[in-house]
């Protein structure tokens, strides 16, 4: 497939590896590189990033997977919309096997609630048109990549004026995150690797106070394994040369301003949360999107009565820790035992892109963590056996 | 979450709705175009243009020129390292 293959090529790979390997000896100390979104860690595991990088580069996968982040109150309000009466609730895979603090989506509908997987909010506003005596109710989730989508869906069925269609936004935004992470100081970072995808919307730009404040280079990067080991070349040579700079890897897609009609959509329809609960990381300041009091009557949260309540996350699941890069999944004690990807009991279990479930399917654990043990500063504790989990 | 599939736009299906077909490594699915099209780029414009599709939206145009230099810098890095000088045929 054009712009895919050309960008996996091995021997390639191997040439850009080589020049990694050539800035890591110059510099002083281990690093650690943290790859924001869940799309990067999900490459990084399928095609084994981690495992080919010099000992002295550690990759902290960070909490850019919209499944992971979503905290267990936001999903019982979801699966309370699904149970009404005359509700049709449509939403992405990802988040059907999320589980609430009783159950899933997945399991609601066992249950007989109605609802159905779409590939598009526009597919959602479909079932709406051939279903004139339900409402129809989107579960909006996702970083700035996938606001565009839901605000220009909005967008029609105002114009088409389709009134039993709503959304519930969980919309939420990378840059306050970022600032959260950045603030916390359990997290020692030497550099971030940008999200490709949502940079595309927002563009490069909004990352200057990383380097300008925070004084920690990033580089916005593409999704093939190519990009990642580009970008982390990219990343070492400012650290090398004591620069702190975004950069932007995936310009073949990322402009410095971003996309201005995707942004202008965003703009239209929703409006900044004053604050939203981002599960691992807390309630963060205007990180979450809202629907415009313009388009209220598309608002799910105005017009179902919802349960709005914060519900603590089941105490022997560390997704928060591991969001934050705190520790690692298999430091976790039900990893691989009672939480895996048919039951997960944490978020990071659920989605491919989170750190958990990656390392569950990809079978890096025994390598890495053998990597960890004997290579590289410890993180917060001795790394616990892999139970019940068989590498490839 | 953030999947993107770059694909090629091959037809306008509906200009109202700004929906076009994409060809997407060989399959056809019918997107919306509205993050792509503005005064300058209307969506008769579009055809032809390859484009990062994701959750039914073609969401940003495919920069052939910086995708080809990205490539041609891993072409001629791996060329440096395995001791061969790059040259150009011309056609």
């Amino acid at each position: 497939m054009k712009y895919v293959d050309e960008f996996r090529e091995p021997e390639k790979a191997e040439a850009i590896l080589r020049e990694i390997t050539k800035l890591s000896h110059q510099l002083e100390k281990p690093i650690k590189i943290m790859e924001v979104c869940g799309g990067h860690t999900h490459s990084i595991f399928k095609y084994g990033i981690e495992e080919i990088l010099p000992q002295t580069i550690e990759l902290i996968h960070g909490p850019g997977c919209p499944v992971c982040v979503m905290p267990k109150g936001r999903l019982d309000d979801a699966i309370a919309i699904s149970q009404n009466h005359n509700v049709i609730f449509a939403t992405f895979g990802d988040a059907m096997r999320v589980p609430g603090s009783k159950t899933s989506l997945l399991q609601a509908r066992a249950q007989g609630a109605d609802i159905r997987m779409v590939y598009s909010p526009l597919d959602s506003l479909q079932i709406a048109r051939d279903n004139p005596d339900k409402e129809v109710v989107f579960f909006a989730l996702g970083f700035e990549t996938t606001a565009p989508s839901t605000a220009f869906t909005i967008l029609q069925a105002a114009g088409e004026k389709i009134h039993n269609f709503s959304m519930f936004s969980n919309h939420v935004l990378v840059i306050p995150a970022l600032k959260a992470l950045l603030d916390n100081p359990d997290l020692q970072l030497d550099g971030f690797v940008g999200p490709g995808h949502v940079s595309m919307v927002i563009g490069s730009d909004p990352y200057q106070f990383i380097s300008q404040q925070y004084n920690k280079p990033i580089v916005v990067s593409g999704f093939e394994p190519l990009d990642i080991l580009q970008s982390i070349w990219m990343l070492l040579q400012q650290l090398v040369e004591n620069r702190c700079e975004v950069e932007n890897q995936y310009n073949r897609i990322v402009q410095k301003s971003g996309n201005t009609v995707a942004l202008q959509a965003i703009n239209k329809v929703f409006a900044v949360r004053d604050s939203f609960d981002w599960r691992g990381l807390g309630d963060i300041p205007y990180s979450g999107l809202k629907i415009q009091p313009e388009y209220a009557q598309f608002d799910a949260e105005l017009k179902f009565i919802i349960p709005n309540l914060k519900v603590a996350d089941h105490k022997a699941c560390k997704c928060g820790e591991i969001l934050k890069g705190v520790l690692k999944p298999w430091e976790c004690k039900v990893f691989g035992t009672a939480c895996t990807p048919e039951t997960p009991i944490g978020t990071c279990m659920v989605s491919s892109e989170g750190a958990c479930a990656a390392y569950y399917k990809y079978g890096r654990l025994s390598t890495i963590a053998k990597r960890t043990i004997t290579q590289k500063p410890k993180i917060t504790q001795e790394p616990l056996p892999a139970c019940g989990f068989s590498s490839d | 979450m953030c999947l993107g599939i770059p694909g090629q736009i091959i037809e306008i299906t509906n200009v109202n709705h700004k929906l076009a077909l994409v060809n997407i490594g060989g399959v056809k699915r019918e997107v919306n175009i509205a993050c792509i099209v503005d005064e300058q780029h209307p969506p008769e414009a579009c055809i032809g243009d390859w484009v990062l599709v994701h959750v039914g939206f073609a969401m940003n145009r495919i920069n052939e020129q910086e995708a080809a230099e990205t490539l041609q810098l891993f072409q001629e890095l791996a060329a440096a390292q395995a001791g061969i000088s790059t040259y150009t045929n011309s056609v």
